[in-house]
Order: C-alpha cells, then structure tokens, then sequence
C-alpha cells in the first residue's frame, strides 16, 4: 500500500495548479513601472578586430534612451569564472577576460557588441539595425586540434594559446597505468565525439533590473538556478554592489538543466544600465538568441582505451579527452571536464588503475558550461561504449563482462580520488534483466526481423556524483566557493511553517516534496508548510539548485534547522508540562511525558513561542526559527543500469526506440512520482543526443544549427513509453535522508545504452559497424551500414 | 497604430496595435494575459498556442490585427469560474505532467483541440498530434498519460514510477 502522506508518498504538486491555470510568475511576466528595453546588438563573425562603434544615426531613432557600447563597461569588471583547474604541471589555468560588451574584439557569433536601451522592444530592435560597426574579420579557430596545432589564429591575443589547461588525473598514476596496458591481454581502443548540444530549457532567459536612486538599492529579476549565486559574482567581481544594496529574484524559472546557472553578460548589464539610467531595463531572450548567448553543453572528442587480462578483469583505463571550452571561460566551464568527469572515470567497476588527460581549449564558439550531468554523462558514455565494445571483440556477453568487473564492497575508493559510500550494482542489473524482459528479446527481434527491422539490445550502467558537494574537497578542487546549502525554518504562532531554502525549484517540484519531510519530522499535516525560494531578500544565504543536490544538500539543511527547531520546542513543551526537557517525545504533533499521559499539542507550543505568557524566559528567548548550513562530507553516488531496444530500419537508417528500460539506485525516495518524472525527463534528453540532436558550427563559427527548424529537439513522437524502477535502493550513509538525487541520472544513464543497442542491431544484420558518433540520424546509420 | 477587439476568454478586449504586433504581444503586454508562453521565434514549440474561433494556432504566428473580431481562448479561460481545473488540466496534474510548467499550457490548449476533434487517441494519435509542441522536462511519458487519462482511458498499465 503506497503512502498517502509524508516521506515515500506522492502528493499531487501544490505548483501545478497556478501552472495550469496560467497564474505562474516568471520572469517575463514581470513588468517594473516605468521600465525600458533593451535589445543587443550582437557579432555576426566569430572573430574580429573590432575598430569601432558608430551610434550617432541609432541615437536619433525613435524612443532610443541610450546605446551602450564597450566603452561604457571599460572600467567595469568582467564575468568570473567559478572554477580554477591546476594543470599536470602544477600551473594554474590560463584565464582571459570575459568583458560585458565586447572590447575591440569580438571572439564567437553573439559576442555582444552594443545594447540599445528604448521605450519598447520594437524600437531598441529598430534602432540597433541603424548601428553602424567596423569589423576586421580574422581567422576562426574551430575544430579544437586545429586551434591547438602551431600557428593556429589565437582567440585571446594576451593568451600563450588556446590550451587553456592540460590536466592529468591522477597524474602519479599515469606510469603505472601504462606498465599495466604494457602487459593486457587485450587492449580495446575507441575514439569518439560526445557532440555539443543546447541546454534548450523552454523558457529563454530574461532579466530585469531596477534601481531605486534614494536608497542606492539595486534589484534583478532573473531567470536563474541560484540567484544567491549571481549576487555574489555580479555584486562583488562585476559591478562591486555589496550583498545589502543587490537583490536578486529569480521567481518561477522555466527549467534550467545547468544553462541558468551562470552569471551571463545580460544580468550584468541590465543591472549597470538601471542605474545609469535610472529607469528599470528588462531584456527578454528570443530563441535565435539563446542558442547563440546560452552557454552551451558537452562537445569533448575522446580516445579511451582499456585494458584487460586474459580473465576478462578490467586492469587499467586510459583517456584523452579534449574539452571544448568555447571562447570564454563560463561560470564553472573548467570543472566539468575535469572534476566532473575525471573522478566518475572508475564507473561501476573496480578497475585498478585509471589515467585521464583532458585538454581543455578555447575556440571562436560560444561558451560550454554545464549541462544536464555535466561531465559525468561523458564519462559514463566513453566508458560504457569502450566495455561494450571489449565485450564484442572478445565475444563474451556485454552484461557479463560488466557483472565480471562490479564493485560489490562499499564503501569503495576508486583509484580516481572519490570513496563511493554504498551501492548494489548487482541488484540493478538484477532488477533490469527482469524488468526489461530480457528473455523475451529474442522473440520480439524475429518479429522485427519479420517486418524486415534489424532489432538490437544495448545496455549500460552508469554512476554520478551528485549531492554536490564537500566544501573542503572541492576548494582543492579548484572551487572559488565553497557548496553547502542554507535554510531557515520559521514556525508561525499558530504552528505553521514557512521554508526558506536556497535551493531553487525549476521544475523539481520542492514546494511539493520538502513539505513531506517536515510534516513526517513533526507529525502534521504538509498544507501546513510553505516552502519560499528564489528571493535573496528571503532566504538567508543559498547555493542553489544542480548537480543533484537539492535534496541531498538542500533538503540536509533544512532537516537541520528542522532539528534545531524541535529541540527548542521540546524545551518549551517541558516547561509547559512541568517535566524534564529529556523525557519529551514528539509524535504527530503532540509533545508528550514519556511514561505519563501528559501531552501538549504542536500549536500550544508554537503559540507559547510568541506569546511567553508562561515561559522559561531567563533560559530560552521567545520565537521559533532556526537557520542551518548543511555541508556535505561526500558526495552522494546514484547508480543504475539501462537497457534499450531499438528497430533500424536497414532501408533508411531510421532508428526506432521500441524499448527503453531504467533502474536507478538513489536511495531514499521523499516522492517517487517526482523522481519517476526526472528520470523520464532525463532519458528523454538523452535519447535526444543520442539520435536526434547536435549544434553544428561551419568552419567559419557561423552556427547553422541556431533554431527548432535546425537543432533538431526530441518531440513527443520520437520517444516512447519509459519502464523505470527505483526499488534497489541503497540509502546515502552520510546525509539524514539517506538521499542520492535523482536529476541527472536519466540524462547520463540514457546515451550509451542507445548507441549500444543500435551497434547491435546492426552486428546482428550482419554488418561489421562498432562505432557511430552520435546524434545517430538515419544518414549517419545509413552509411556506417554501407561502409561495415 | 490599428485598433483590435476581440473576444478573449469570454470578455470584450480592445487595444492599440502596431500592425507588426503579434497575437501574443497583444495577449501578454496589453491584456496582461501572461499565461500564454514564447519560447521561440520560429513557430516550433507551442508554449504560446491558444484557441482562435475554436482552432488551436500558435499565437507567435498571427498577427493581433488578424484575430480582430475573433473569438479566442487562452490557458487562463480553461478552469472553471470558481477556479475547479479542467478535465485535462485535473489530469496534467493527477499524472504530473508537467515540471517546470513552461510548456504546460499550449500543451493544455492543443490537448484540448486534439480531444474535441478526437475523443479517444490512441498514443501514437496523441505523440503525432503533440509534434509542435516542445517538453524539455517530462520525456512526454506523463504529458501522453495525462492526455489519455483525460480522454477517459485507462492508463494504470502505464508504469506510473
């Protein structure tokens, strides 16, 4: 029988009712009285000398209040980046400047040259056409060998190259790692794309900014996954507003998937021209912008190799990665090839020895930051397509191969620098066979057959580190922050609650789910809890909103506080009652004596609270609020395993997914709807690379895949029915729920199993294809299956 | 500037429009009706379809001044007076399909006019017909779920979770 309340239940979603009723706030609907637009104009050549800016005609047009130019911003600072990776020599990252308007030059198409600020949006849009700038185009770099190959055009002048950074990890490993490939019985080698794609959330960004003169108050309205975030960056290294004069809000947000993260240029601006104007200025993304202003995701080209012996036990692996960072560095862009991605490099398995070299570059392109796994995703798809092509060439079963080589003891440290806490890769696999009907696989591939369909299985494991993360760790690491979460419990006086947490919902569904730990911790009903978000006024401190961590970290803090809270509470009922503070129980929201019948209800309480009519004054101060800050000590570490069936169509390469299969381990489940809802979401956009998308640049950096009509965005009729399972759960050992985070697994689990099942497919149609670089369109399968 | 009127959810309104003003600028700047979404410029997604003279129509794609005398109805006219949910707004939620709730009403609008020209769509009746509408967080699983759900079928041999 499923629970009807608390932890495990699935309550309908309070957010949903103002969603469907068209009642939600997001940024765009907000308008400030008064308010100006501005629209940019942006470079169409990935890289130029730029000679100048002419705005006298613009100036002239119709309802113009002012064009800002890099001129404006020269004093100001640039965007930050979050991240600082050391190199395999011991040397930092090379870091250039990322201006907010374009300082004589400009380095990717939608570099922002000037913003028009007007009346309305058709006016500032009019007017930047009547811009007139001088542009010296130069050679784009934009095939990353290419920009690191001697004499290669630099796309920062004051740069010594494109290398950004060459990191090695573990970097004491790499001899033994090459002794161990020395003496492999085999060694199976796979050089593969993990292609850029486009985060592509569906609510383009916006910003507001409005200044109040009279009180030096700055606020901005902005679509972001962790406004606390963009105070600091924007507030302390752009514009240098301290934390009391800036307010950021980023109310109901239209889904992020790592793209709303970061501090971008428009939040900067709309901030610094709300005062030099005095007048609010709000800048509403249109797609075709988007897909060249949003940092953009994945795009690392790999050589993975592993090694094996003559048992078939995995002895060393060894990578070479290069990991476009496009022309700046974005927010946290140097962490995700490298601690994102370097660290998840063991997998499931307990190979010993593991070398990664990642080369990051810059390129005339547009920024690549974080996406939906960030850096875990391509590791997980290197890793589980090179084992699947092991498995092939050595003939023995894939899911075999994998089983053989599991890590079955926890906790585990992997020789890649991260002690996995708990895990059953085993019951996962387990669950999978079953679940997928395995068995009956052979069956449905003569029905293909029979339609003349080529029907292949592709299965893969996976493991991310997720509830992100340990601030002591990832200050090593390179972080310039540290990664706890905060929050504030506030019991009113009549016993309800208000949340304020620094996580931020985009989608998860936490005004939902954070209510059902809290009302299980005290025993009362979830409708009396409220959860705020997304305001700095608000909420006291917060980090946000990704890696999987807003439960894991998020939800920890506020069970903190919670604790905190109840503990004073019970002083308060001990008082009442006349007993000592250790005897008080709390059970559905009633205090009572243990051993005696005594009991005080959660509201007599919480009034005694605010009214300290009869109160232990000199021990305990009136009110109930507690803050805490929860700071992880590891990671959190989901796992699963997936399978696909897939249907080629040998006539037009077409690939149906007929099947689609996931269990995921991620401990504690607070709302299994919730979680069954990010996986699907998840797969969804991993079948989405898998098949259908991929931003493509022409060796100009002019992107042609730059709208719907190009990037080919998955849709309703391309995906199928997901089967997914939760039930192997192995609770997190470190944080209070036992939480792993269930956000990303979908979209690192989905890609490999894809791309496996089709290279299946097609071995079983008798062709002798191992590889085909994703998205796989029908015209990409057509002809690998011509040339194998 | 051209003066527009228009039905809109059951109530006359009238406004000012450049001849370049879309349908749904005119919905969201000059009516306030911020329910109705864009979330692109190339008539792909849907967020923003609404109802003109019983017809589902991406309202980023018609101009104000074509819907003047028309008849039309957005997310904000789909829930009854005392604010009850619709049948397919009660399943979207029943079957949580929706996440971050961007999209979530032009799918609401086109399910809508999918339903009343078809009463009973299979999955791959309601896949087809959701083609210009984008989800970015769902998969579609749930969104197909509800629809069906909301169509009278019966869904419980749909894995939920």
């Amino acid at each position: 029988m499923p629970k009807d309340h608390g932890i495990g239940a699935s309550p309908k979603r309070r957010e949903d009712v103002r969603f469907l009723t068209g009642a939600g706030n997001y940024t765009d609907d907000i308008n400030v009285k008064g308010q100006a637009y501005v629209h940019f104009l942006r470079s169409d050549v990935a890289h130029g000398t730029l000679n100048g800016v002419d705005t006298a005609a613009a100036e002239a047009m119709p309802g113009v209040v002012r064009i800002f130019t890099g001129a404006d911003f020269a004093e100001v600072g640039g965007l930050p980046c979050g991240w600082q990776v050391t190199d395999r020599f011991g040397e930092v990252m090379q870091e250039p400047a990322h201006p907010v308007l374009a300082q004589g030059k400009v380095r990717h198409v939608g570099d922002p040259i000037a913003a028009v600020v007007a009346d309305t949006y058709a006016q500032a849009r009019d007017a930047a056409e009547a811009i007139e700038y001088d542009i010296d185009e130069l050679p784009a770099v934009i095939d990353m060998k290419a920009a690191l190959s001697k004499g290669a055009p630099k796309v920062h002048d004051d740069l010594t190259s494109n290398l950004c950074f060459d990191w090695g990890f573990v970097e004491e490993n790499k001899e033994a790692v090459e002794a161990a490939f020395a003496k492999a019985a085999h060694v199976t080698t796979l050089e593969l794309v993990n292609q850029r794609l486009v985060a592509n959330a569906m609510e383009p960004r916006v910003a507001v900014g409005d200044y109040h003169r009279a009180t030096d108050e700055h606020t901005l309205y902005t679509t972001s996954q962790n406004p606390h975030v963009i105070r600091l960056l924007m507030g302390a290294f752009v514009l240098g507003i301290p934390e009391h004069k800036l307010r950021v809000v980023a109310p109901d947000v239209g889904g992020g998937f790592g793209s709303k993260i970061f501090h971008y240029a428009e939040e900067a601006f709309c901030t610094f021209a709300a005062k030099a104007i005095n007048r609010p200025v709000k800048w509403t993304c249109s797609r075709s912008e988007a897909f060249i202003s949003d940092a953009q995701g994945r795009d690392h080209v790999t050589k993975i190799e592993l090694a094996l012996d003559k048992s078939n036990n995995f002895t060393a692996l060894r990578t070479d990665t290069h990991a476009n960072m496009g022309a700046y560095l974005s927010t946290f862009a140097p962490s995700v090839p490298t601690w994102l991605h370097g660290t998840l490099m063991a997998g499931n398995y307990k190979t010993p020895l593991i070398y990664v070299n990642v080369k990051a570059v810059f390129t005339n392109t547009v920024p690549v930051d974080a996406y939906r796994g960030a850096g875990r995703p391509e590791a997980t798809f290197q890793l589980e397509r090179v084992i699947d092509k092991a498995a092939r060439e050595l003939g023995v079963d894939p899911i075999k191969l994998r089983r053989q080589n599991f890590i079955t003891e926890f906790p585990y440290a992997t020789p890649v620098a991260v002690e996995y806490d708990t895990g059953d890769y085993v019951a996962t696999m387990d669950k999978l066979e079953e679940i997928a009907d395995m068995g009956g696989f052979e069956k449905r591939r003569k029905a293909s057959a029979k339609k003349g369909l080529l029907r292949g299985l592709g299965v893969n494991c996976y493991i991310e580190a997720c509830g992100i993360a340990p601030s002591h760790l990832v200050g090593q690491l390179g972080a310039r922050a540290g990664l706890y979460e905060s929050a504030t419990v506030r019991v009113n006086a009549t016993g309800g609650i208000s949340v304020m947490t620094g996580s931020h919902s985009h989608g998860q569904g936490h005004e939902t789910a954070f209510p059902q730990v809290i009302a299980d911790m005290i025993g009362i009903d979830e409708s009396m809890i409220e959860i705020v978000h997304g305001d700095t006024s608000k909420v006291p401190m917060g980090m946000g909103t990704y890696g999987s961590r807003s439960l894991a970290v998020g939800g920890s803090a506020m069970v903190r506080a919670a604790e905190k809270v109840i503990n004073k509470a019970k002083k308060i009922a001990a008082h009442l009652m006349e007993a000592s503070d250790a005897d008080i129980e709390l059970k559905d929201g009633q205090f009572s004596v243990a051993g005696t019948d005594k009991s005080v209800a959660w509201g007599d309480v919480t009034l005694a609270a605010y009214v300290p009519h009869n109160y232990p004054l000199e021990e305990l101060e009136p009110g109930l609020e507690e803050t805490a800050f929860y700071d992880p000590a590891n990671f959190t570490y989901p796992a699963g395993a997936y399978a696909c069936e897939v249907e080629v169509d040998p006539e037009t390469g077409k690939v149906t997914i007929e099947r689609f299969t996931a269990t995921d381990d991620f401990g504690t489940l607070v709302n299994p709807m919730i979680v069954s809802g990010q996986v699907h979401g998840g797969i969804g956009q991993g079948i989405g690379q898998a098949l259908l998308e991929g931003c493509v640049y022409d060796d100009d950096g002019q992107l042609l895949t730059g709208s719907y009509m190009d990037y080919a965005m998955p849709r309703a009729d391309d995906v199928p029915f997901y089967k997914v399972d939760h039930s192997c759960a192995t609770p997190c050992t470190h944080n209070p729920l036992g939480v792993k985070g269930c956000g990303e697994a979908g979209a690192i689990g989905s890609p490999p199993s894809v791309v496996n099942a089709v290279v299946d497919a097609l071995q079983r149609g008798g062709h002798e294809v191992t590889h085909i670089d994703m998205p796989l369109s029908p015209s990409r399968v057509w002809q690998a299956m011509q040339q194998g | 500037m051209s003066q527009v009127s228009m039905t809109v959810n059951g109530k006359v309104a009238t406004g000012e429009v450049e001849g370049r003003t879309l349908l749904v600028e005119f919905l969201r700047e000059n009516l306030g009706l911020t329910g109705t979404h864009v979330g692109c410029d190339t008539s792909q997604c849907g967020a923003c379809v609404v109802h003109v003279n019983g017809r589902d129509v991406k309202s980023c794609t018609m101009f104000a001044v074509e819907a003047d005398g028309a008849e039309v109805i957005t997310i904000e006219g789909m829930a009854a007076e005392d604010g009850t949910l619709g049948t397919i707004q009660q399943a979207f939620q029943d079957y949580h399909g929706l996440q971050c709730g961007f999209c979530t009403p032009g799918m609401v609008m086109t399910a809508a006019s999918l339903l009343a020209a078809n009463p009973k769509p299979s999955e791959a009746e309601i896949r087809a017909y959701l083609e210009g509408n984008i989800c970015r967080c769902t998969g579609y699983h749930n969104i197909v779920r509800a629809i069906m759900a909301a169509s009278g079928q019966d869904v419980s041999g749909i894995a939920a979770e």
